[in-house]
């Protein structure tokens, strides 16, 4: 009985994890481009994005990695990028029965992605792990192998289509960035000036000599300090959660 | 890169996974301290802006096409579009652009 619940949960993770693994599918193709621009190959880019799915901490670690940072700052800006799963983590423990194995537990977090996370914490009632596990196995290899795809098929494309897809990303980050910015002014207010500090710290010749991977981390603590201190959240901040991405 | 990439590769994912799996694991009650949570609310919007522009508008073979995509995803992503129909708007509006910069 409880194995036939258990592939139905699992079953329907699959279907609601495919829209997810076609849309991880394109993202990561354009994070393979960034992947291979950093130096690494087919299979090393393969590797992280099976290890992390994680576009924008591989994203940030691709670019640290090809500036030539330190083991350190590459671990560090991994826990800053990613410290927003450490939330979702939180909230998707209180969704676990308390019974829960630490089996399925170590097994839920390897991906606690944007959106693997919006799925399994909307579910009515407690979170079946088996739910979550039908959705990682089409999201996984969908980021996978769109990633193993970029990196290869970056070389053969005409520049020209290199340079498109290379916005694809940023349009993902600003899919999950922008709607929440819609409703609150304040997370507005923080997008706008993390734009226009990342703009300052990029040109102004005074900033010059921090990497680009510091200049990441530097704004992120010191912006999103400040709104949390000057704009503290309410209650729930789950909204954030919605938009998403690998 | 004059590192071992997969010493870089490890270091990301040991990180990325143990915070992914520390709360699920060890923490079973909800985080009370308000600046915390709300340091954590505004990560994501932060580390994605700084990281989306200029280097979006520098991205491309052109920066009129660069600021297209940015504009186009932007606005469609405004009205709520999913990441996948931004991602590709962005990526055709420097394709379509640039046929014509040329």
């Amino acid at each position: 009985m409880k194995n036939k619940i258990n592939a139905a949960q699992y079953r329907s993770g699959i279907r609601d994890g495919v829209p997810i693994g076609l849309g991880y599918f394109a993202v990561a193709f354009t994070l393979g481009i960034a992947a291979k621009n950093a130096g690494l190959t087919a299979g090393q880019a393969t590797l992280t994005s099976f290890l992390l799915n994680a576009s924008a901490g591989e994203f940030a670690g691709f670019t640290l990695m090809a500036a030539g940072a330190s083991y350190l700052e590459v671990a560090l800006m991994e826990a800053v990028a990613n410290a927003r799963y450490l939330l979702m983590s939180c909230a998707l423990s209180q969704k676990l029965s308390p019974d829960t194995s630490i089996w399925h537990r170590l097994l839920i977090g390897f991906d606690v992605t944007d959106e693997i996370f919006a799925i399994s914490v909307a579910v009515p009632g407690r979170l079946n792990p088996f739910y979550t596990y039908g959705a990682m196995t089409v999201a996984i290899p969908g980021w996978a192998i769109g990633t193993c795809l970029g990196v290869i098929m970056g070389n053969v494309l005409p520049a020209r289509l290199v340079s498109a897809l290379s916005v694809g990303l940023y349009g993902m980050f600003l899919a999950i960035i922008i709607p929440p910015a819609r409703q609150s002014k304040v997370v507005a207010g923080v997008v706008l000036v993390s734009m226009a500090a990342s703009f300052a710290v990029s040109t102004l010749p005074l900033f010059a000599g921090i990497s680009s991977g510091f200049q990441i981390i530097l704004l992120t603590v010191l912006i999103a300090g400040a709104a949390a201190v000057l704009f503290p959240v309410a209650d729930e901040p789950a909204p954030s959660q919605k938009g998403g991405e690998g | 890169m004059q590192r071992n990439p997969y010493l870089y590769i490890l270091a990301m994912a040991s990180v990325t996974y143990l915070i992914r799996v520390l709360p699920l694991t060890l923490i079973r009650k909800e985080i009370k301290n308000r600046t915390i949570r709300s340091f954590l609310y505004y990560v994501p919007y932060v580390t994605l802006a700084v990281m989306t522009f200029p280097a979006s508008v520098q991205a491309t073979n052109s920066p009129i096409s660069g600021w297209a995509a940015l504009l186009v995803g932007a606005a469609l992503a405004w009205f709520g579009k999913s990441l996948f129909v931004v991602a590709v708007a962005a990526c055709s509006s420097v394709f379509l652009l640039e046929l014509f910069l040329r």
